[in-house]
């Protein structure tokens, strides 16, 4: 059978400087992806030649105050060779776009809908880019690391509104650790207090 | 024991007359039966099915007949957390249930937002709707929604009905 370190390997042979060396991680491999305008045909190859043919995931970070901004995550399955692969690739703010992979895998139609409502990455020829999670209309992109958590007031008339949540002196922020109860509950925390 | 007022339907006084007022009978008619519109949006949702289950049976105090149309319902049971998309909805909802009409805010959420001190969440349904009860618990027990529905109808009881619609002729 096939690792998934293999199937990295067979990746980097195929498309060379594109692809970065694999890492490995607690058993699951990550490849980075040098040019996001190419991640169509990185997800061609994977799925028809290295039989990736489960697309799990599309999940997306942001690195605010870095350059690129956004990473872009897919997270491939293989169901016959029971092998899992990650594919990241970065975004920058001001170009914004990924090319979509729908004409791939096309579960990636709601992972695409849902990155681009969160966090405001377009991807390019995508069949139906329209918000999945908030309504149309809604100007903000709520995942976003500069988009504060008790959110922005919003009117669309006859359609939605939000207005801002109070905080009451939070956000509340529990701390992992093995002491009781009364140390673990979620308090407030501001990262202003140094506390 | 004998009861000394009878209030209601008694098959012994039938054929007789039965003294009461107007604002007494309509309020005891729409109190035993309340019919709720079942806004299931969370786990609340669940707690409002196992009332209306054998087990509790919510049926007891008259209001187990939920309605799913809105044109049917006399009370709204906003049971779980209304986000802000859902919230024009259900908006909407009660504004097509008929009067005279009333509204539970069953749980954290409904009532005040609950945990989610967020983005996407209407900080308790009274911003959009007059609401009658509110029910504490996350999500409550099936028992609190009943104390919460009696609480209602003790409400609904007390309703200067005739008085609204009816003014004393000047003599």
């Amino acid at each position: 059978m096939t690792s998934a370190a293999e199937f990295a390997q067979q990746l980097k042979d195929e498309f060379g400087e594109l692809i970065s060396e694999p890492t490995e991680f607690r058993g699951e491999i990550t490849v980075n992806i040098a040019d996001a305008s190419r991640i169509t045909e990185v997800c061609e190859f994977a799925k028809h030649e290295l039989d990736f043919d489960y697309l799990i995931d599309i999940s997306t970070l942001d690195h605010y105050g870095e350059d690129p901004r956004f990473s872009v995550v897919y997270e491939l399955s293989s169901i016959s060779h029971r092998q899992h692969l990650r594919l990241k690739t970065q975004v920058t703010e001001e170009h914004g776009e990924v090319p979509t992979i729908t004409g791939v895998w096309r579960t990636a139609d709601w992972h695409e809908r849902e990155a681009y409502d969160m966090m405001g990455i377009k991807f390019v020829g995508h069949p139906n880019l329209t918000r999945i999670l908030m309504w149309e209309g809604y100007p903000h992109f709520p995942l976003r690391k500069d988009f504060p958590l008790e959110g922005k007031p919003t009117e669309v008339p006859d359609v939605a509104f939000t207005k801002t949540a109070p905080m009451e002196g939070g956000p509340f922020v529990t701390i992992a650790s093995s002491e009781n109860s009364t140390v673990r509950e979620p308090r407030r925390r501001n990262p202003e207090d140094g506390k | 024991m004998t009861q000394k007022t009878e209030i209601g339907y008694n098959s012994k006084v039938e054929g007789e007359v039965i003294h009461t007022t107007v604002d007494a009978a309509v309020n005891w008619f729409r109190k035993n039966s309340m019919w709720p519109m079942p806004m299931g949006l969370a786990c609340c949702g669940i707690e409002l099915m196992a009332a209306g289950c054998s087990r509790f049976d919510i049926s007891r105090f008259g209001s187990e007949v939920m309605r799913f149309s809105p044109r049917q319902s006399d009370v709204m049971i906003v049971a779980g957390t209304v986000t802000y998309k859902m919230a024009t909805a259900v908006k909407r909802i009660y504004d097509q249930m008929v009067e005279p009409k009333w509204v539970i805010a069953m749980g954290a959420c409904a009532s005040s937002g609950g945990m989610y001190r967020s983005y996407a969440v209407l900080q308790g349904v009274d911003q959009i709707l007059p609401v009658d009860v509110y029910i504490a618990g996350c999500p409550p027990r099936p028992e609190a929604v009943l104390e919460g529905l009696m609480k209602l109808q003790g409400k609904v009881a007390k309703e200067p009905w005739a008085k609204q619609h009816f003014k004393p002729t000047a003599k």
